[in-house]
């Protein structure tokens, strides 16, 4: 029987053809998968093997009115080895720890660690890193990267702030301004392995990034340059702890300068600028945020004497008082049941309102306050701005610390009339005191002026709020003469500068608790009187021995104005003639 | 007579010779492109390692198909009964003190060299089948006979698959094949093709009775859930198949070019191995896969000529054997690949790494050359 019949013939056909259209019914599997699924599959695929590396774009320069540019990039290299990519360990070692300054020990412990990649050095200048690079060393690797770099070094620190390790802005503009000036990344896509290896010769698909926009701020580095050395200097004489200085034209609010001495080094924004206290306990994060506090906006005081401007502009303009009113001061004046003392012991006697804000004497506002009266002064308060913020474009505003409305009593009501039991920033104080002098339009103090694209495409110019005639021109143009009078003849006279019109206000506020005998003096002064262009209030922390304002602080700014206001355009005018302005308003 | 038998042509069938040459050099560089990368990382830089023991396997196996397809196969049929007696002391053998490779016992070997009873199986039952329904002629279709045949195939078949289930299958499904076209009878045969049609087609349902009954474990309800939906299971058992549909899916119309894969950079696991089919497509597209498939078919369609041409029975039922051995892996192999039946781990023939395989499918290669040089052309 081992004949091959015909029916075996058809059966191994059989066989055959069911074989074959299996196969087919296979292929047209494939068919559907590689035709009608392979996008999907594919999309799948590349999402599973893509990497992305970042490409930092450059971040956009600060400048400062003038167009100094005070925040800037720097290119810098990171040096390091590859351990299993290097030939000649001995000279990698010497070459690297000659070039860098580094020891050659440490630098060797770097070459032998068996890691995939050691850093060795961090930015490092490019010059120095292009010389290592043209070494050609198997095993070295110069990699460039941006570094945010600050050509003043310590200059307005508290004001710029500065950028973290990803370039991001960490206090200060640098932060307010992060949409502006971050600018995008650039992306490379690259493939991978399984294991995350890039693939060699891969398709690479590239995103340019696209570079932050240039910040142009009011600030000039200048005047903020003379107003530090001039912190600085009465901060060391007066052996006191902080010294600010804030300088602003009150017409629109623009900052040209603001101090706050002691600062810190931009570039090494991570070294404390003071020696800790021996024994503190605090943490250096604690110390470091200490030192990047902006007091001229994070913190608050009270304000004191110079806080009179508003009282006398709330007053007048409520019409509860005028010039030629007349007060007496016996040295005191008791509210309720206590005793509240003027700063002269023997007290003013008879004076007329303008005297007595010459005097700057405490009974005399305490009796415009009365004449207000709670309801009415809390209006003020309000309508002038002082219970929010001012809305500078800086982080972390501090804000008022006011009696609620209710509390106010009689006692309560007498000390907020000469600037006592609350608090508010210098910034604000400034800005509400520009408000009232500059004809009644309280201003938003502000640095960005504008951001101008990277391709100087597109400028973007910043606008801020302004809230008009929050008291009358009358009033002002009042305030304005009063305030020259208390520099040409009162208590600010150590302000007084010849041949210019300087219209100022002083203040000695005691720190609380009152026990401690620690004080702030202050002084606050614009020019010209008539028609101000630049007001500035200088803040001294706990200055030692004297520390009257009119005394200490004054002359500061006098001596500011003595070279901004040239500078700004203001020209001092002959002596004889500044007796004909003596009885503008 | 045996002056003219001497002088009368014998048949040699060369384009089943080139088509066997094409596919083995054509796995080689597919294997080379395969693993070239597993082979960089795990033979310190040698990224031909595996190409390498492949193709020195395959040399050797060629020649030795050569010396196959010169003798009668007449031959060797009386070994078939020696055949099966190693085969069980092999698979014994491999059951008790194989080398355990992912938690499979598949493997038997000395030092360096080692190799997979398995194959050796495949070729035993296809010989001894043939010898079995040859002796018992007509008894095919009687109940003695299948029972006889059913004898030697079945419980072989089982031994194998207590460790290697699709080897098991395909034992079977030889001996299967092998009693249909010897047998007159139909409908039992068709009814069976019935049956394993149905149960691929309803696997869910049936795959949970049975899960039910506790007569398939959770992890391989697993294997059929992660087939009805792969991406369901990107991690937990769904990976190397979702890998496989990655790649045959990037490869697209003509593919990305030889050696281009990414998907064999880690990615699909063996790569070389059980799913070389998936890198070919990524690398050559569906025209590159179809024409791997012609091949196959071609194949089949020259065994089909040579069995119907065979000088006798026999010798049609081994070229039967191959057939279908070649037939069912290259379709199972694919099938498993574009998920199209539960992941089962299958080589693909000639291509896939793998030195027992090659060796051993070249031994089948000459038995079916040696069936066809027996075919007298007239004239």
């Amino acid at each position: 029987m081992n004949r091959n019949q015909s029916y075996h013939r058809g059966r191994i056909a059989v066989v055959c053809l069911l074989s074959c259209l299996l196969m087919l019914g296979l292929t047209g599997r494939l068919f559907f998968l590689m035709v009608f699924r392979s996008r999907h599959y594919s999309q799948m695929a590349e999402d599973l093997h893509q990497r992305e590396r970042t490409i930092k774009a450059a971040r956009g320069q600060i400048l400062d009115r003038n167009g100094t540019v005070i925040a800037t990039n720097r290119t810098v290299c990171t040096i390091s080895v590859i351990h299993n990519q290097i030939t000649d360990r001995d000279r990698v070692a010497q070459v690297l720890s000659e070039a860098l300054g580094l020891s050659e020990e440490d630098v060797r412990k770097k070459v032998e660690k068996y890691s995939a990649r050691e850093i060795v050095a961090v930015n490092v200048d490019k010059e120095l890193g292009d010389k290592i690079r043209s070494y050609r060393l198997d095993g070295v690797k110069v990699d460039e990267d941006y570094k945010r770099y600050y050509p003043y070094g310590s200059l307005a620190s508290k004001v710029l702030g500065f950028t973290g390790g990803d370039n991001q802005g960490i206090i200060g503009l640098e932060v307010m301004y992060e949409s502006w000036l971050k600018g995008t990344n650039g992306l490379i896509l690259t493939q991978a392995d399984a294991a995350g290896v890039e693939i060699e010769n891969a398709f690479e698909d590239r995103v340019e990034p696209s570079p932050g926009a240039d910040l142009t701020i009011s600030l000039d580095v200048n005047i903020q340059t003379y107003a530090q050395q001039a912190a600085l200097k009465v901060m060391e004489e007066k052996g006191a702890k902080r010294v600010s200085v804030i300088v602003m034209n009150p017409r629109n609010g623009e900052l040209l300068a603001m101090v706050n001495v002691p600062e810190f080094d931009l570039n090494s924004p991570f070294a404390l600028n003071v020696e800790p206290e021996e024994g503190s306990a605090a943490s250096k994060q604690d110390l470091l945020n200490q030192m990047w506090r902006n007091p001229s906006i994070n913190d608050t005081y009270e304000p004191g004497s110079t806080f009179k401007v508003i009282t006398a502009a709330a007053g007048l303009e409520a019409g509860v008082v005028n010039m030629e009113d007349t007060f007496s001061c016996p040295g005191f004046r008791i509210v309720e049941d206590r005793k509240i003392r003027c700063h002269k012991a023997g007290g003013h006697g008879s004076e007329t309102f303008l005297q007595g804000a010459m005097n700057s004497c405490n009974p005399v506002f305490i009796d415009v306050g009365q004449r207000l009266g709670a309801d009415r002064f809390y209006e003020y308060f309000a309508r002038f701005g002082l219970l929010g913020k001012t809305g500078i474009d800086l982080p972390g505003e501090a804000s008022t610390i006011m009696h609620k409305k209710e509390n106010i009593g009689l006692v309560e009501l007498a000390t907020v009339s000469f600037g006592q039991s609350f608090q508010i920033t210098p910034l604000q104080l400034i800005t509400t005191a520009s408000s009232i002098i500059n004809g009644g339009n309280r201003v938003t103090p502000h640095f960005g002026i504008q951001a101008v694209s990277a391709d100087k495409t597109s400028v973007h110019r910043f606008s801020y709020p302004v809230k008009e005639g929050i008291v009358s021109e009358e009033t002002s143009s009042a305030m304005r003469y009063i305030l020259e009078k208390v520099v040409s003849e009162g208590s600010g006279k150590k302000a007084y500068l010849p041949g210019y019109h300087i219209g100022g206000k002083t203040a000695t506020s005691e720190k609380l608790p009152r026990s401690l005998k620690k004080y702030i003096s202050s002084f606050m002064g614009f020019a010209p009187a008539e028609n101000p262009q630049v007001i500035a209030l200088i803040t001294i922390d706990e200055p030692v021995g004297v520390y009257y304002g009119g005394t200490i602080a004054a002359p500061v700014i006098a001596d500011l104005f003595e070279n901004i206001l040239p500078y700004l355009g203001i020209e001092a005018e002959e002596e004889e003639t500044v007796s004909a302005f003596r009885f503008y308003g | 007579m045996s002056k003219n038998k001497k002088r009368s042509k014998r048949f040699y069938d060369y384009s089943l010779l080139f088509a066997i040459v094409f596919l083995t050099i054509f796995g080689l560089v597919m294997i080379y492109s395969a693993s070239s990368y597993k082979a960089q990382l795990t033979y310190k830089g040698n990224g031909a390692y595996f190409m390498t023991r492949q193709g020195v396997i395959a040399l050797g196996g060629f020649v030795i198909m050569l010396i196959v397809s010169k003798m009668d196969y007449h031959w060797y049929a009386r070994f078939s009964g020696l055949a099966i007696v190693i085969s069980w002391v092999l698979m014994i053998a491999v059951s008790l003190v194989g080398r355990e490779v992912n938690g499979k016992k598949r493997w038997l070997g000395v030092g360096a060299a080692s190799f997979q009873p398995t194959e050796l199986v495949k070729i035993t039952v296809i010989v001894a089948m043939a010898a079995l329904i040859t002796r018992i002629g007509k008894d095919v279709d009687r109940t003695a006979g299948m029972a006889r045949a059913v004898f030697i195939t079945i419980p072989l078949a089982g031994i194998v698959a207590a460790n290697n289930l699709s080897s098991g299958i395909i034992i079977a499904g030889i001996g299967f094949v092998m009693m249909f076209v010897a047998s007159r009878k139909k409908l039992i045969y068709a009814g069976c093709v019935a049956l394993a049609g149905l149960t691929v087609a309803f696997a869910g349902p049936i795959g949970n009775f049975f899960m039910q009954l506790g007569l398939i474990k959770p992890y391989q309800m697993n294997r059929i859930n992660v087939w009805l939906d792969p991406e369901a299971y990107p991690t937990t058992g769904g990976y190397q198949v979702l890998q496989g549909l990655y790649a045959i899916g990037s490869g697209g119309l003509f593919g990305k070019g030889l050696g281009e894969s990414i998907q064999k950079l880690g990615f699909v696991p063996e790569a070389q191995n059980d799913m070389i089919f998936s890198i070919i497509c990524e690398e050559l597209g569906l025209f590159g896969a179809v024409s791997v498939i012609l091949i196959f078919v071609f194949m089949i369609y020259r065994f089909m000529l040579i069995a119907s041409n065979a000088p006798d029975l026999f010798g049609a039922l081994i070229v039967v054997g191959v057939m279908a051995h070649i037939a069912i892996q290259v379709i199972l192999n694919i099938a498993v690949v574009t998920n199209t039946i539960p992941n089962t781990g299958i080589t693909l023939p000639f291509i896939s790494y793998g030195g027992t395989s090659v060796l051993f499918l070249m031994i089948e290669m000459g038995m079916v050359l040696s069936v066809s040089n027996q075919i007298k052309l007239e004239k």
